[in-house]
Formats: C-alpha cells, structure tokens, sequence
C-alpha cells in the first residue's frame, strides 16, 4: 500500500487519477484504520487529504457556511458561529465515537464512509446541506442525502474528492437538532438517529421542516412526510403523534446486534418528537 | 511493500523511522521507537490504552497511521513526569489509588492531561464524559473521577 | 497450614501502624509513568512473531489442513497444527475454581478433529513479522466439513441437539446413559425434607430466569513470549493469575519436565478469573520448539472475544416457599450452565452459592454442566454465583414484596450466620450477613425519596473466599531493608496489602520492603491470584515469613547476647530483652542484626510454605436506584452503595477498589453485556464497540461500605474480598428496575430492547 499526502487538491486529483488499483481518500482515518486492523479493506493507495488548506477552512458568507470537508469534531465543536447557526450538524458531528475520536473523525469523511448510522448524515440532509464535489471534469453540488447509497456505498467516484459541505443561510427563527438512541451515554454506534431542522414564523408555527433519519435503512433517509407533519403545527401533542408515526412508517430497518426492528421502530418516533422540540425550542429561541 | 522515511517528535525528542505504510502510530511508538507505555486494548479506537497527544490533540494513537506522524509533535505517557517530580495527576492517582491493574492508566492521565489543559475547572460531569473513550474495567471509575477533580483543584491552586 | 499459628490480635486489641492504612502502592509509580511492563511490552533479540488462523465455524469436521503455501512465504519460519501436539490422556485438574482436563485443553488450544465454536485455533504460524504472519495465514487451506451448531443451553440439552463430541456421557446420572449427549455432568446438593418445607410455606414463588454469556471485559489481551533452548528448556513470559498453573499446563502440553519451564509473570492488565487458563503460551512455545527463535503471541481484541474463556450464559429455574411472616421454609433451584466446547462450568459453585446467604432447613438444589457451541468457559469472578444468586435474589424480592416486608428485613429475619447449616456442607464460623444487612439499614441511601420513574433495589450475595497452596520468601538485605518474594500476581494492588502485613509484623516502616512477584524458578508452587485468596492466604504466608524472619533475628541475637531464645522479644522493630531478668542488653534494631549478619551465621532470612486453610466467606449488600426511560427503556443508574464484609480490610483503598470495580461490572452484566450469535453460530460483537462495557459517562459515584467483622483464621480477620462483589448488583438492578417499573423482568441483560418490551407487554 502507498500513502500520499499531497498539499494540494490538483495534486490530490492527479493521484486518484492516475491510481492503479484501489484508492481511497484518508480523511480522519477512524473507519478506515478500523477496517486496516480488521483486514476488511486492502487498498493499493491511500490518499491523505488532510493537508489541504481549502479542505481544511470554514468560511461564512452572508450567513451561508462552508465547511472544509476534513474538519474535526473538535474544530467544529470550538467554532462558535456554527454552533449557533447549525447546533443540530454540530452535535451530530460531535457525538461520533469518544473526545479521541473527535480528535480525528471529519465531517467528510463521516459522510463518505457512508454508514446507515452515521451521526452526522441525517444532521446535515435536514440541514439541506450541499456537499461540494471536485472531480477530474471539475466541480459539481450533491445533495448530502444523495452521497450515500448503500452501506459503505457513496454515488462518488473514486476519482472524486468532497471538498466541503455548504449550509443555506436562513432566516433568525430557524433552528435545527439531532438526537440518537444509544445503549449507553456515549462510544456507541446510533441504533436510530434524527436530525430535524425548521423555521418558524412569529407566531411560532412551523413554516418550513426538514427530517433526517439515520439507522433505519440501508442508508440515512430524507423524510418528506416527516416534515409535512410539523408544517403549519406549533409542535403540539397531535403534530407530534402524527411526526412519530409518519417516522415510524418511514423505518425499514433490520434485527441486529444493536437492536430489533420493533425498537428501531418505536423509538425511531420517540427521538423524532424529542429532536423536534429542541429544533422548535431553539427556533423560536 | 516499501517503507518510507518518518521524521517526527515524540515527547521533544527528535525520531527518524522507516515505516511500514500500513502501521499504525501505536505499532511504531512501541515497536520501533520502545515507548511501550501506550497500550493495545483494542486496536479499533475503542478502549483509548493508547492514547496520545498529537499537535494539542487528544487521540488514540491506534487510529492514526505510523507515517502521519511526519513533522509532528507527539505527546504519550512517557512525557508526562518531569524528572522524578511527577505530573499532580499521576500524583493524585497514586494517591487516590485510582488504578488496580494499571493497563488504561497512560490513556487515561494523557487523556486527563489534555482535558485539564482545556478546561482546567471540569464538572464531574465534564470529567466523565471526557474520559469516556478510557474504558477501565477494574475500578468502576469511581477513584478516578476523584482524582482528576482533585488533581484539577491542585493545578488551579498552583 | 500449621493450624497452630497463634492467632495474634484482632483489629480492635492493638494498635495498627500499617495494617488498614492507605500506604503507598510499591508498583504505583511504574504504573502512572508508563513503565511497568505488561504482556505486550517483553520483547527478545531474534524475536519471530506468531499468529493464529482460527474457525470461521461454529461446529464443522476437519478434513484436512494444507499449510505447505504458508510455509513456503519468504519469512516464514514455522507453521503448527494439531499434529504438532501430542494427544493426553483424560485427566482433571484443578483450574481456579474449575476443574479442567488435559484430553480437552490439548482440544481447546488446537483443534483436533472438529473445531467446536467461531474462533477456534486451527493452526498457528512464526515469521519475521506480524504482517508476513498474517499473510501466510490466508495461505493456509483447511478443509472443513460444516456441522449443525447449538448456542443456548436449554436448545443443547434437547434431544436431538447437534452433538458437540459422541464420547460424551451424563455423570450424575442413574442409570448412566448410554446414549452420549451434550449435558456432561448432573449435580445435586440436598438438605432436609424439601417437600414437607413447601408444604409448610403460605407463598410460594417459582421463577425461570435467564442470562447471556458475558466476557470478563479485561483491557490487556492475552499475550505471552517464549524462548525454547536448544537444551530443552524454556522461558515463557506472560500476562497470567498463576505462572505456576501456567507452568504446569504448557509443560504437559508441550510435553516437557516442569523444572525446564520458567515462568514470568508480567503486570497483568485485568484477568477477573479469565487469566487463569492457558490458551496462547503452549502455541507459542511449540513455535518456539521449531524454531529457537523466541516467539511472541498477543491476541487482537476480537480473539480475545472468540477464543478466551468467557462466563456460562444460564438458565435457572428457582422455588422458594415462606411463612406470610417472612420465614424461609423450603429452597430449590435447577441450574443450567454452559461450558462452551468442553465440560467444566461453573455450575457447581452456582449451586453451592444459590442459597448459602440463608439459613434454610430445606434446600435442592440441580446443577446441569452442558457443552454448546461456544469458546470453553473460564472463570469470571465467583465463578458461577453471580448467576444463581440473581435468580435467588430476584424471587427473594419479590417474596418480601408480596408480604409487605421490608427486603432488608425479610433478609434479615433468615441471614445466615455462626452456627448455619449449609446445604453445600459446612456450618459457617462467624460471618458478617447480619452486619451487613445492618449496616445497610443504615444507610443515609436507603432513605434518600425517589422520583418519578425512579426505583430502588437491593440484592445480597455470597461467595465462599478461598486459601491454598502458597509459599513466600522474605530476605532481610545487608543494609537492613527486606525484600519480600511471593508468588501471587498482583491484579489490584496485593504487594501493598503484603507490605503492609509483614510492616505490622516486623515492626519498621512499609517503606523499607520490596515486594517482588517471582518467576516459577524462585519459589514453591503458588496457587493463583484468584478466588479472593490472595490478601488472606498470600498474606497469611507473609506473616508467617515475617514471623519466621522474626524468630531467625532473636536467635543471632541470642547467640550474641548468649542468652536463651525466649529471653529476646521483638518489639517496634529491635530485638530485647524480654525482661531486666534476661540481663542488661541496649536493643537491636532490625538495621543492626542485618549489618553483622555474616559474624552470627550468615543471611537471614524468613520462609513460608503453607496450604491457607480457613478462608472466611464474604457476604455483601448493594443496593441501588435507577432511572428508566419509559420510551426508550433506557436505564441510568443514579446512585450505587456497596456493603460488604471484609472482615479486615489491610488496605481500605484497594478494598473500596475491589467493591466500586465489582459493582460496575455487576451495572455492565444487568444492563448491556452479552454475546450476540448469529444464525451461523459466530461472534457478531467481538470488540469493545458492541459489546458495551460500562463507561465513566454512565456511572455515578459507587459508595461503599466496609464492614469488617474478622475471619479468624487470620491474624488480622482477612477475609477476601475481589468476588462477592460481582454477586448482589445482578439482583440489586433487576429489583431496581422492578420497582421503577411495576413489573418483573426475569433475563438478562435489561438492555434497552428488552426493557422496552417489558414495559410494552405489561400494558397491554
């Protein structure tokens, strides 16, 4: 296996170019060290795209944010304006794997890595967060529930690298959140996981609403009906049934060693309600 | 496969290595450069044994590629004495008995040290989420809660 | 042990200098500086590095092993397999607290004709490198031929079960069988008249519980380094709690004399009962048997998972009959343990266990000891009790409430305690059931209101402690400091516990002994640091060394002074005279007998070699509170108190150590651990990630209790402490969350599924 770490992103691009065999783009490295250790993965390159300084800066125009696709939960975790603008994305980001993890685990690369149980992932598709894609033909916008497929499985080509991750600006009564179930209190992998962003008008009823739902699937879910239930609502109990039955419904998830499908399912709808009324809370502020 | 040629810092001293690609900062702290006091739990990031300070963050060393470590500064557990004066956490630990076995007590004083340089006045609260990438299985983490709030205490007063 | 060994003083009738005092740990600054070396940090010059190729099957036939590709890499130096050790005999010996027997151990870390659970070796190589050593794995070719698999214990012992091995016939049984099956062994312990005690009871309660096979969780994988010479000898260095079982194991299994085998023991990172079996050491050594290279083994995480020794999952089935005034009249438990692979569960210390904390005049009990599917069990810490005390306890609670008795009362009113008949045999001596239980009356916890969704519970156990064969040494150096020699592993902090022992004895400061853990070629035969023997038999030794020690300094003393040993006392760490009969003599410290050592007969020194007969048994007490989530079933543990006998705790930190550490294991085994299996019969959780150990972040503090009410087979009432621990928390959850909960939950782990379920079934 050969390690690259180029400074440059043309530099990066001509490696994945010209790789023979498999490449793949290290980022944080907290999967693919994993899968290193486990012999689940044997690459011929590894493309370090850590030292490149776009990927690394985080930029705010107008209240819209860029964020460099290697930047760590720690980093954006330390960034106050996103906190404040996007709590939900940052939570999500941060509540992947332990304060070492964070030290190391991206926002790009946990969208890459593309795990039904990504945290970040359902964080950001409510966001409606654009994944900022160059590849040798140039640059092109994904929608980040678009990125992934299948588990482990990205619509990215193996010459193509996420550059960054870019988040709408939006009006002061906006607010978004992201909860997960886990067994414990932390270092678990999301049995299920919500982001919900919304705006608010001022009398308080949702005007507009976004829902991600990780955990559920073969990938994280965009969840329009969700979304419907919250609209015109003020949260109240009746919405929330609806929110938590329309999320139910969404579920197709699987028996495994984190969870039921009748669990994943209940508290699928029980997260929901819980994401909601933090979104809400933080958008009528 | 072929090596490459790693220059790096570990605890301020300079170390050159030829590393195996695949090798993670863990294998080549202990394999080549002998500092063994970072320990394998698990490999997969999980336990934090292995936990190092890499440019002022915390990680687990296991979760780092050998060859990253070119032209950066390691901190690990051999690092945290000064002579025979010892950190106040390794002290306090001591003093609280807040190890039995002692295989997750490197991991968590580097992760302890990194927490306390950050936020030097930590609720238990703070504590015990920090050090929840440590996993220890003999003492219930009870004592060593203690220590690193009293270890805190004594570095405030200092 | 010489039973004449005068019992010197208790706790209350002499001032203590160090015994119950927190001293310094000897090992303590090795351990915060990264210096202490544990299995993984030994490394020899020519050092080849081995690895195992394990089953990727439950249960299959081996046709065949090619392993000429492996053998043929470059760097490659040697290649094992089960040809490459040589079959044993049926024999059992005693391995912790179980019995383990050559014929299958020779089985278990090789397999032979079938592999027998996921995980299981095949065929192991030494090369140059780990990464070489793992690419000869892959070229190794077995062929199998795969076989229907069991997991549960209940699916194994029905008829038609896949067979684990056709040799297999039920002992225990009348008529023996004669058809082979995968339940080994049948057990029964029996006392009084069981049906009359029912027929006497008001309430009777009969309940099935359920639990999963958990791991001991320890954070240091197995690892060991070995070097064969070519004159037949060896040194082997590995993690273990007992390099002398160790020792006698690899040198059977290798085939070698046991003089030839030096052990050394590393620091051992964690073992609660899982390091006191071999499973890497023989490999290693038949590696380095081909090749006279030294070889080092260390297991991943993920075969620490599938191939070391993890606890029985269980299923037992409990009765208890009581008066409506709380009295116990009638007990009676069936226990099903799994022994994985091979026979040899903890079953029978499970069935002594189950009822020993009352005094109950009818007691049956039924042991079953079944094979499934699953790497061969090794102990866990009380091996066997913490899962038929569960039980017990659960159907204890919910007798006591069913009268409206208090659950502290109710136990109360049936303790066992001095004079109680046991149904396993003995009658106790004094113990501490009755203190603790007072002492957790009086507790400001038990007080403390709950809140919504809130409950709290208790949960007793009992764990017998043991003794055993164990020898120390304790040289007295030239420069009057002393160097204490014992073979026990220390897993928690026993050399300060030994320090502060053989201070107390010898009267000089803790400071001035070295404690040192030896090598197989330095002492006697020590038994394991297991079974809560260590502080109480190893200690025992210690003072009995130091004693002896003692007793060598009054006789060079009395040589100089030419007067009668009797004549010279020892006192505050100088020899005197015993009174101004014995003449007019300045005394003589400990410093100066050293210096003239050579003038009065050379090195001084104190031995002991003894078999610790008298353990006191260890009764505890947890009591708990628990929020539940009622959505999710989310547990969270709010506040956790740990009340437990003692007897004397010789050093206060590493006891509370001992009970906090239990009792987080006791949070891990109710609420999360578990082997998860697939339908293929394999490990789905092999790592930290999914087979959740407790975390700082989950836990409050855990409070604890000491109460010590002396052993007295020990001179200063040890007892032993490191297992009764695990026992109450199992039981102590489970009633918490009943009472959170209004309902009964009878498996475990309560883990968030299982307790969401519950919730969900009871409201129906």
């Amino acid at each position: 296996m050969q390690y690259e770490a180029p400074q440059t992103l043309d530099a990066a691009l001509s490696l994945l170019a010209g790789a023979t065999g498999q490449a793949r783009i290290l980022a944080g490295g907290t999967d693919i060290m994993v899968q290193l250790h486990m012999d689940t993965t044997d690459p011929d390159m590894l493309v370090d795209i850590k030292n490149i300084s776009e990927l690394r800066a985080i930029t705010e125009t107008d209240g819209a944010f860029t964020i460099g696709a290697v930047t760590t939960g720690a980093e954006l975790g330390e960034n106050e304006a996103v906190k404040k603008m996007w709590p939900g994305v940052v939570e999500g980001l941060e509540l992947i794997g332990s304060t070492q993890v964070q030290g190391r685990a991206t926002i790009g690369g946990n969208l890459c890595n593309a795990s039904p149980a990504a945290d970040v992932i359902p964080a950001l598709i409510a966001a409606n967060a654009i994944t900022n894609v160059v590849g040798p033909n140039g640059s092109r916008e994904v929608a980040a529930e678009d990125i992934p497929v299948g588990p482990g499985k990205t619509s990215l080509a193996q010459d193509e690298i996420v550059v960054s991750i870019s988040f709408p600006a939006r009006g002061a009564r906006a607010g978004d959140a992201y909860l997960r179930f886990i067994p414990r209190t932390e270092m678990d992998i999301a049995v299920v996981g919500v982001g919900i962003s919304l705006e608010v008008d001022e009398a308080g009823v949702c005007t507009q609403a976004r829902v991600g739902l990780g955990a559920v699937a073969e990938k994280a879910l965009l969840v329009p009906e969700a979304a419907a239930t919250l609209i015109g609502t003020s949260l109240d109990d009746a919405a929330m049934e609806k929110l938590a039955a329309a999320i139910s419904a969404a579920c197709r998830p699987i028996n495994d060693r984190r969870g039921t499908i009748e669990f994943r399912t209940d508290v699928a709808g029980v997260m929901a309600r819980r994401t909601a009324k933090i979104a809400y809370d933080r958008a009528v502020g | 496969m072929a090596k490459q040629h790693v220059t790096t810092t570990v605890n301020n001293d300079e170390f050159e290595f030829l590393c195996e690609p695949k090798a993670s900062m863990l294998d080549v702290l202990r394999d080549e450069l002998n500092l063994t006091g970072s320990k394998e739990g698990c490999a997969t990031g999980d336990c934090g044994a292995c936990s190092v300070v890499m440019d002022g963050r915390l990680v687990c060393s296991c979760l780092v590629l050998g060859v990253e470590m070119e032209g950066k500064s390691i901190e690990t557990i051999e690092g945290m004495a000064d002579g025979e004066k010892l950190h106040p956490l390794q002290q306090q630990f001591l003093d609280h008995a807040a190890l039995q076995c002692g295989i997750c007590t490197p991991g968590v004083l580097v992760a302890a040290k990194a927490l306390l340089e950050k936020n030097p006045d930590p609720t238990e609260t703070e504590v015990r989420y920090w050090l929840a990438g440590n996993l220890c299985r003999c003492t219930g983490y009870d004592k060593i809660i203690r220590a690193v709030m009293d270890a805190a205490k004594e570095m405030r007063a200092a | 042990m010489d039973n004449s060994m005068d019992v010197g003083y208790s706790a209350d009738d002499k001032e203590l200098k160090f015994v119950g005092k927190r001293t310094n740990r000897p090992d303590g600054v090795d351990k915060v500086t990264g210096r202490a070396r544990f299995g993984a940090d030994a490394r020899l010059p020519g050092m080849l590095y081995g690895k195992i190729l394990r089953s990727p099957h439950a249960h299959a036939r081996i046709i065949s092993i090619d392993t000429s590709k492996a053998e043929a890499l470059s760097g490659v130096k040697a290649v094992v397999t089960r040809d490459d050790f040589e079959d044993r005999d049926s024999e059992f010996v005693p391995a912790g607290e179980m019995m383990v027997n050559y014929r299958d151990m020779v089985r278990n870390i090789m397999a032979r004709e079938k592999v027998l659970y996921d995980g299981h070796a095949v065929a192991a190589v030494a090369a140059t490198s780990v990464t070489i050593a793992k690419q000869a794995l892959k070229l190794i070719d077995v062929q199998y031929e795969v076989l229907p698999h069991v997991i549960d214990v209940v699916e194994a012992m029905a008829p038609g079960a896949p067979l684990l091995h056709d040799d297999l016939f039920t002992d225990g049984v009348e008529p023996k069988p004669t058809k082979p099956s995968n339940v080994a062994k049948r057990l029964e312990f029996n006392m009084g008249d069981i049906a009359s005690g029912f027929a006497e009871a008001d309430e009777i309660l009969e309940k099935t519980f359920d639990t999963k096979p958990v791991h001991q969780g320890y954070i240091e994988p197995h690892s060991c380094l070995a070097s064969f010479s070519e004159n037949g000898s060896a040194e082997l260095w590995c993690s273990t709690q007992g390099q002398y079982l160790v020792r006698a194991h690899c040198s059977k299994l290798v085939g070698m004399e046991i003089s030839k085998l030096r052990v050394t023991p590393s620091e051992i990172g964690g073992g609660f009962g899982g390091k006191t079996v071999v499973f890497i050491e023989p490999i290693a050594l038949a590696l380095s048997k081909k090749t006279y290279r030294p070889i080092k083994i260390t297991m991943t995480r993920d075969e620490v998972f599938r191939s070391s020794g993890p606890t029985s999952g269980g299923n037992v089935r409990v009765k208890v009959g009581i008066t409506k005034d709380g009295k116990i009249m009638a007990c009676e438990a069936e226990l099903k343990y799994q022994a994985g692979a091979f026979q040899g569960s903890s079953v029978q210390p499970g069935c002594m266990c189950a009822f020993a904390p009352y005094d109950v005049a009818n007691v049956n009990v039924i042991g079953w000891d079944v094979l499934s599917n699953r790497p061969k069990v090794a102990a866990y810490r009380a091996p066997g009790a913490p899962i038929s005390e569960y039980a017990v306890e659960c159907v204890i609670d919910e007798l006591a409430e069913r009268i409206g008795m208090d659950p502290v009362d109710f136990r109360l009113k049936n303790a066992a305690k001095e004079g109680t008949q046991t149904a396993y045999g003995p009658k106790f001596g004094p113990v501490g059931f009755v203190e603790v239980l007072e002492a957790t009356k009086a507790l400001d916890h038990y007080k403390i209101p709950l809140g919504p969704n809130q409950g709290r519970g208790i949960g007793s156990g009992f764990w017998f402690n043991i003794g055993g064969e164990t020898c120390v040494n304790l040289n007295v150096n030239e420069d009057g400091t002393l160097t204490l020699i014992t073979g026990s592993p220390d897993i928690g902090g026993s050399r300060a516990s030994m320090c502060n022992m053989a201070a107390e004895e010898l009267g000089i400061d803790v400071g001035l002994i070295n404690p040192i853990i030896a090598d197989t070629s330095v002492l006697g035969f020590n038994f394991l640091s297991a079974g809560s023997r260590t502080t109480f038999a190893c200690g025992l030794a210690t003072i009995e060394a130091a004693r002896n020690a003692i007793e060598n300094m009054r006789k060079r003393v009395a040589q100089l002074w030419d007067i009668p040993l009797d004549a010279v006392v020892w006192e505050d760490g100088a020899a005197r005279p015993a009174s101004s009969n014995a003449g007019e003599f300045e005394p003589m410290t400990l410093p100066e007998i050293a210096k003239i050592a050579p003038k009065t007969g050379g090195p001084i020194a104190g031995h002991a070699e003894i078999n610790a007969q008298g353990a006191g048994p260890g009764f505890g007490t947890h009591m708990v509170d628990v929020e539940v989530d009622k959505e999710t079933g989310h547990v969270k543990v709010l506040r956790y108190t740990v009340i437990q006998d003692a007897g004397k705790a010789i050093h206060p930190s590493f006891v509370e150590g001992q009970y906090q550490g239990g009792a987080v294991q006791c949070i891990g085994w109710a609420l999360n651990e578990e082997y998860v299996y697939g339908e293929d019969g394999r490990l789905q959780n092999s790592g930290f990630l999914d087979y959740r150990i407790p975390l700082a972040s989950d836990l409050p503090m855990i409070d604890t209790k000491i109460v010590e009410v002396p052993n007295p087979n020990h001179p200063y009432g040890v007892r032993g402490v490191g297992e009764t621990p695990i026992i109450p928390g199992l039981a102590a959850m489970s009633n918490a969350i009943s009472n959170a909960l209004g309902l009964r939950m009878s498996e475990l782990p309560m883990s968030p599924p299982k307790v969401l379920k519950a919730i969900k079934e009871a409201s129906v």
